[in-house]
């Protein structure tokens, strides 16, 4: 018996979310009195790989395969469901990303296993089996019954507390079986921006709607972003309008990201877009309009024209900062 | 090629949902019904890719698994331009039935290129595109934010972190979509509403499986705190709370 975790790399890094999966995983496997054992696909470096150790993992294997180049659903699921049943792994986790959600349902009918996908909180309950989960895109939450004996699990992102746990994991590097042929999708491009902060792992997003006017005005959004260290984002008739890039929308239909802190200026606070930033830790809001529905959902609210307040907002924020 | 959408009847993304029964079901009343968001939209481009004779298409059709309640949901996606529509017969009970239920649909009958959601908006699983995809073995790409025919080949874009991907992807394959698919959603237009009510829509009866899952309650949203105002002229003081009281910067 184990918790079996899929933990995703990015050329051979981890990031945050790999270890908030890790610590969930150990949580867990500290409910089941089982151990975690962390699996990773493509090469890691040992002092990379190690870090998992950091957050509880007990085993880490590394899986390699020089002809691995590319992610393929089918190719993973099949690692992966080998490991869960060379295991015995009675609980699958993965992160609630792109992979993960390309790869847990995949892993549900394999391995025969009920998908709690974007659980948000450990088990309310073992037996049966209770997971916490979002549904009508945060306007409530369901406590979802999982009755198979495996169980896969995809955890949402930033929902879960990093805990460091430090232990000596025994690491193994494994050539995955893995035959080449079996992969029928191919991809004959990568188009890629470095550098940028992705708006799905930013702790901090600073968000612009169409009170923002137009797209000349973004001046003081994008430095407030370099102050602070965040992402920028915008509301769903902003990309359309084309003034900020359509990977900046957020909502329903875009984006759905959960940051330690969401600036919202200029957004009305529609339902379709809270859809997306509704679990947001924090959110501030800047409108003209004090009836606004984002003051709803915000903590902390600026009634006021943004094209005044922002300046002076960039300005308190360098002056703090400089200290 | 033929092309096979399949389409989730949820409420109205505007809806503000509320339970009874000891908060263990949804309360229906006055809700409206409506394709899930990137149904519609994986829809609206399955159309537009049949509207250009040089790609090849056949024909859409919808598939919903859902009880008799739910074909005004099936018959707007026909006024919207679907050819023709099957619906399996049986309450969705989680998503593992219903990728069963679809999978079936695509033994009796095949398609070529099959459209899922990235996720539903009621229960946000994510769960049924590539759950599909592994019963029938088939290939499948997530994260689709394109899909294009040149000459005859399918050609995929997939969002990854930071960028995109342009995969060529083998006959059949499920995409399963998100963001970038189509612009707008297609609107019904008189015509294909009259025409709608003589589609062909065809029921068949689900295959007898168990569910792996159940919501057994829900709960609301935690109400959060009460919005703190900050003066307009002194936005200082907001950067002072988020640093000493949420310790959040
Ligand atoms: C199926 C569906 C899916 C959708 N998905 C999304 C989605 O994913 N994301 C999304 O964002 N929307 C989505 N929408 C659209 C959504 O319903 C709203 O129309 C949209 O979020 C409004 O964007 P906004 O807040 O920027 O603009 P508006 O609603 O126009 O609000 C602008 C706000 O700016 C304020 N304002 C004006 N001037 C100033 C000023 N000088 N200073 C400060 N404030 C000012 C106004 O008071 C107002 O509150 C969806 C809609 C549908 C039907």
């Amino acid at each position: 018996m184990s918790v079996l975790i899929f933990v995703e790399n990015w050329d051979g890094k981890f990031k945050k979310l790999s270890f908030e999966l890790i610590s969930y995983g150990a949580k867990l496997a500290e409910m089941l009195h089982t151990e975690v054992v962390a699996l990773t696909i493509g090469a890691v470096e040992n002092a990379e790989l190690k870090k998992l150790g950091n957050y509880g993992a007990a085993r880490i294997i590394n899986a390699v395969n020089d002809k691995i180049n590319v992610f393929d659903s089918q190719a993973y699921t099949s690692i992966i469901a080998g490991f869960a049943r060379q295991e015995a792994s009675t609980i699958v986790a993965l992160s609630n990303n792109n992979m993960g959600k390309a790869i847990a349902p995949r892993l549900s009918v394999q391995l025969k296993a009920g998908l709690g996908a974007g659980v948000s909180k450990l088990p309310l309950g073992l037996n049966p089996f209770i997971v916490y989960k979002k549904v009508y895109s945060g306007n409530a939450f369901s406590h979802l019954v999982i009755k198979t004996e495996i169980k896969i699990l995809t955890l949402a992102q930033n929902s879960f507390e990093l805990i460091e746990t430090p232990n000596n994991a025994v690491i193994s590097t494994i050539t995955a079986e893995w035959n080449p042929e079996s992969i029928r999708t191919r991809v004959s491009e990568v188009q890629k921006q470095s550098g940028k902060i992705l708006l799905t792992d930013a702790d901090v997003v600073i968000s612009g709607g169409r009170g923002m006017k137009s797209s000349d005005n973004w001046g003081p959004i994008v430095e407030l972003a370099e102050l602070l260290g965040a992402a920028t984002a915008c509301s769903r008739p902003v990309s359309d309008e084309g003034w900020r890039p359509h990977d900046e929308h957020t909502g329903q239909t875009g984006k759905i990201i959960a940051p330690n802190l969401y600036f919202a200026i200029g957004i009305s606070g529609a339902t379709q877009h809270l859809a997306g930033v509704s679990s947001s830790k924090f959110i501030v809001a800047i409108n003209t309009d004090k009836d606004a529905p984002i003051f709803s959902a915000a903590q902390y609210g600026i009634v006021g024209d943004a094209s005044k307040v922002l300046p002076k907002l960039v300005e308190a924020v360098k002056e703090i900062k400089g200290k | 090629m033929k092309i096979l959408v399949c389409i989730s009847n949820v409420p109205d993304t505007t809806t503000k949902v509320k339970f009874i029964d000891d908060f263990k079901k949804l309360d229906t009343t006055g809700i409206q019904w409506v394709i899930n968001p990137w149904d519609e939209l994986s829809l609206t481009r399955a159309l537009e890719l049949k509207d250009d004779a040089s790609n090849g298409i056949q024909s859409v059709t919808v598939a919903h698994v859902g009880l008799v309640g739910s074909e005004p949901t099936i018959r707007k996606a026909l006024a919207i331009g679907a050819d023709d529509a099957i619906r399996v017969n049986a309450d969705p009970a989680d998503a593992y039935f219903v990728a069963v239920q679809l999978a079936n649909v695509l033994k009796l009958d095949s398609y070529d290129l099959i459209f899922c959601g990235i996720e539903s908006s009621d229960f946000n699983g994510s769960s049924v595109g590539a759950m599909l995809a592994e019963f029938l073995e088939y290939p499948s790409v997530s994260s689709v934010s394109g899909v294009r025919i040149e000459n005859g080949v399918l050609i995929i874009n997939r969002e990854i972190d930071g960028g995109k991907e342009i995969l060529t992807v083998p006959i059949p394959v499920v995409a399963i979509v998100q963001k970038g698919i189509a612009r707008e959603p297609r609107i019904a237009a008189m015509r294909g509403i009259m025409m709608a009510r003589t589609k062909p829509l065809k029921v068949v009866e689900p295959i007898i499986v168990d569910s792996f899952t159940e919501i057994v309650s829900y709960e609301m949203p935690k109400p959060r705190a009460a919005c703190k105002f900050v003066d307009p002229e002194n936005p200082r003081q907001l950067i002072e709370l988020l640093q000493n009281e949420a310790k959040i910067i």
